[in-house]
């Protein structure tokens, strides 16, 4: 196949080839900055929490009529062994907060107490000595703690307990050398804090972009958190009866004491659903993105469908002629081919550059990291498929016009 | 002539039906794209108070201590005021109205009569003056006095809905309500007042959430010790005193009039700003003091979140590219009618009567793009009212961005056309007539 000709040819449809290739160019550049988007935020939503979260949900138990701390405290003990009791409960314990519950009590971690920057920041989870059981996490080192290591704690205290266990995680950030057990750090207070265990990979509150430098940071405080507003209740079910458990836990509650309000919307959360609300407008986005990416692609080869079409229209003379004089049909079928893949390749050479630079603008103003080369070879690819794609039938079209049309005036 | 030139247009539309439906539908697409994403954003950043937020200001000072760590995490502390520098603002009276504010969620205990059972509302725990400052319309009695105020009345405005909920349709003024452990004797009744985004509210609150249910005097809050929503940031070991001199909590608005009353409020600030720290309470600059109109403040919070703001450029690209597409097919068109082009300017027409013949067919192809484009960014508002996000229920056209949505629509094919119709009315007759 001589390509001369074909430049030739091109060269007088200045316009219409420039256009293309500028629309071919935008698409690249936008579905390969889209499928990277779309890539991190599917990546994003599926990173595990490290808990049993088959099994696990979460009781929002706000307290009715402003109860003192210590009638708080009672009241939970009370509540966690009524739910301990239950016969599809495995375990239950308390706490001010939950993994991927969106925010939360979390601490500047400091390894002196006289140090001004931050080392890192960590979730706090306030919590007894049941919840690494009730959450499924595994302790990798050390040990759990101990009941009488568990004492209440004033919803306004923000003095720190002498002993926590921290997350794999954070011990490897504030011990990179893996000595942790034993050592202790600081958390905005004077008095240290002794890392007593540690579990493997726990999720934080929240995965806010803001907080993913921070990643699976968290320590667990051994202490009741008696707020008067209202504490969460984290229970595992056995196997199979989460559905079950769901029901009973807060039947269960409400026969302790009806000085409670369990919303009866999101009052009693499955974990699955946690997750859903977690991660929901990353899936949004995601999506969004995969819709604009694919009507994009369906415009753009229409486009090249329409401008193929009326070149071949336009041409047909043309074609007849050079049918008459001995070109075969797969002649005219590469010719068109062989002239929408050296637009489209144009076009994407353009595009790799728009590609760089929309993602160093993002980078620039938005959250986002540098786009991979596999990207911008992928959308390539596509985009260069596309495009023979759309040109194939009306060169097919091209192909069948006869040698009969040379002699045809008009 | 522009009725033939319709009709001629017509006629050309009708001769390629799918090419005429696959510019419509790129037009419509990307149309309907970027008009949802500028709705959004237009709710969002829409004036919450039109007529008088020119007027609304927030003063903001900076009595953080120089060795203060903790700015990036939990919100800028200095987005809010402590209490006696709220008092001290309020007492200068510089400001031809003023009032602090927090927020405040509390339990609600209906009369047995309704038969409703204990809910919790959010509403406002504020000075006097926030009534007139905000120009809230009362309709039943009235608000509280600055006497009031200070000596921690336990009065109540409530506002229409809730009222409703509470009373039914009998006057509330004067009843009782049981608020937390307290009873108040409401006072007031005001409308429904919603503004969007509610550019008061505390930053970790939900600024397109719903409407303030309650107003309660700021000392009576204060003494009776309720529940505050929103952000207490503290930086001394007393940080759990609301009374503290080291605890921002409280939000601050004034009314100024005029830019020289603006001018001299803020030089208000910095005076009392030095003066704090001659006395050794501030530490910083008293420059850090500012002063922010209504939208300055908006702009400065930041509201729209990252993935709306990169949705709204994917949507304008997505049109650009539909926009590309529906020159390349349009010049294509229009070039090949060059024979027909060349016999009507053989017959007389002038140039300028092919370009308008032309711009004619690309306008009516915008027109029915903006059709198109109405419904799709109908059905993508629509699909974001669904989406859990707080401004969600917001995203709703308005007249104007409708009239914006067609404007748009003419406006981008009549683009699109112009440089191919351009071209077509530059066509050399002579040449074409020769090869008819």
């Amino acid at each position: 196949m001589h390509i001369q000709p074909i430049l030739a040819a091109l060269r007088r449809h200045k316009a219409g080839t420039v256009l293309i290739a500028l629309q071919i160019a935008l698409t690249l550049a936008i579905v390969c900055n889209a499928l990277f988007i779309i890539h991190q935020r599917l990546a994003h939503l599926s990173e595990p929490t490290g808990i049993d979260e088959a099994n696990l949900f979460v009781i929002d138990s706000e307290w009715a009529g402003q109860p003192s701390e210590i009638q708080v405290d009672a009241q939970i003990k009370t509540d966690l062994a009524a739910l301990r009791q239950l016969p599809s409960v495995r375990d239950a314990a308390p706490s001010n907060s939950y993994p991927l519950r969106g925010g939360g009590w979390d601490d500047f971690i400091t390894m002196t107490p006289e140090q001004v920057e931050k080392t890192t920041d960590a979730s706090v989870y306030i919590s007894d000595e049941h919840l690494i059981d009730t959450l499924g996490v595994k302790l990798i080192a050390g040990r759990d703690f101990r009941p009488d290591e568990v004492l209440p704690m004033g919803e306004k205290e923000s003095k720190s307990p002498p002993v926590a266990i921290v997350s794999k995680a954070l011990a490897d950030k504030l011990y990179p050398d893996g000595s942790a057990l034993g050592k202790s750090f600081y958390t905005m207070n004077t008095s240290p804090v002794t890392i007593i265990g540690i579990v493997d990979r726990l999720q934080r509150q929240e995965v806010d972009t803001w907080s993913k430098d921070y990643v699976y940071q968290d320590m667990l405080w051994p202490r009741r958190l008696d707020s008067q507003s209202g504490t969460y209740y984290i229970v595992r079910a056995k196997p199979g009866q989460l559905a079950q458990a769901m029901r009973d836990a807060p039947k269960a509650l409400l026969a302790q004491s009806r000085m409670r309000i369990i919303d009866p919307e999101d009052g009693v959360l499955s974990f699955a659903q946690i997750r859903h609300r977690a991660y929901d407008s990353d899936r949004g986005m995601a999506i969004l993105m995969g819709i604009i990416c694919a009507v994009l692609l369906v415009i753009t080869g229409a486009g090249i469908v329409g401008l193929t079409s009326f070149w071949v229209a336009q041409r047909r003379k043309q074609i007849g002629i050079r049918r008459a004089l001995g070109a075969t049909r797969r002649d005219i079928l590469g010719y068109f081919l062989t002239e929408n893949l050296l637009i489209a390749a144009g076009g994407a050479l353009l595009g790799i550059v728009l590609a760089v630079a929309i993602n160093l603008w993002m980078i620039a103003h938005v959250e986002m990291s540098r786009l991979p080369l596999f990207y911008m070879l992928a959308g390539v690819i596509v985009l260069l498929a596309l495009g023979q794609g759309a040109a194939f039938a009306p060169a097919l079209r091209a192909s069948r016009v006869s040698p009969v049309e040379a002699t045809r005036t008009v | 002539m522009l009725a033939y030139y319709f009709d001629l247009a017509l006629r050309s539309l009708k001769r390629t039906p799918v090419l005429t439906a696959l510019m419509v539908l790129a037009i419509g697409l990307g149309i309907g794209a970027s008009m949802t994403m500028l709705t959004v954003l237009h709710v969002m950043t829409d004036d919450p108070l039109p007529g008088r937020s020119a007027h609304l200001y927030t003063p903001h000072l900076d009595p953080l201590p120089l060795n203060y760590k903790g700015i990036d995490l939990a919100g800028d502390p200095n987005a809010n005021l402590t209490w006696p520098d709220a008092m001290a603002l309020l007492q200068a009276h510089r400001a031809s109205r003023q009032a602090a504010m927090a927020g405040g969620s509390l339990l609600v205990w209906p009369d047995s009569a309704t038969r409703l059972r204990p809910f919790y509302v959010d509403g406002r725990y504020t000075t006097a003056d926030l009534f007139a400052l905000f120009g809230i319309p009362f309709e039943q009695g009235s608000g509280w006095t600055a006497a009031e105020d200070n000596a921690g009345a336990q009065v109540v405005v409530l506002a229409r809905t809730f009222a409703r909920k509470l009373f039914g349709s009998a006057n509330a003024v004067g009843q009782s309500v049981r608020l937390g452990d307290h009873d108040y004797r409401v006072i007031g009744v005001v409308a429904d007042w919603q503004p969007s985004p509610m550019f008061y509210v505390d930053a970790s609150a939900n600024r397109y959430g719903d409407a303030d249910q309650f107003f309660l005097p700021l000392s009576t809050a204060l003494n009776q010790k309720l529940d505050i929503n929103g952000n207490i940031s503290g930086w001394s070991s007393q940080s759990d005193d609301l009374h503290s001199a080291s605890v921002t909590w409280l939000q601050f608005w004034v009314q100024l009039d005029t830019p020289a009353q603006a001018a001299a409020y803020r030089q208000f600030l910095v005076d009392y700003s030095a003066q704090q720290k001659a006395l050794g309470r501030f530490q910083r600059p008293p420059t850090n003091a500012k002063l922010y109109s209504l939208m300055g403040w908006l702009q400065h919070q930041n509201l729209v979140p990252d993935d709306v703001r990169l949705q709204l450029w994917l949507a304008l690209g997505f049109l650009f590219v539909c926009m590309l597409n529906i020159v390349a097919l349009l010049l294509a068109k229009f070039l090949r009618r060059s024979g027909e082009i060349s016999v009507r300017r053989a017959m007389g027409a002038r140039r300028r009567d092919v370009f308008v013949q032309f711009g004619v067919e690309s306008a009516l192809i915008g027109i029915a793009g903006g059709v198109l484009g109405l419904l799709i960014a109908e059905l993508g508002l629509w699909s974001v009212r669904q989406r859990p996000d707080d401004y969600a229920h917001l995203a709703k056209m308005d007249p104007a961005m409708l009239f914006c949505t067609f404007a748009m629509a003419i406006v981008a094919s009549v683009l699109a056309g112009l440089l191919p119709a351009w071209r077509a009315c530059s066509v050399a007759p002579s040449l074409q007539l020769k090869t008819l």
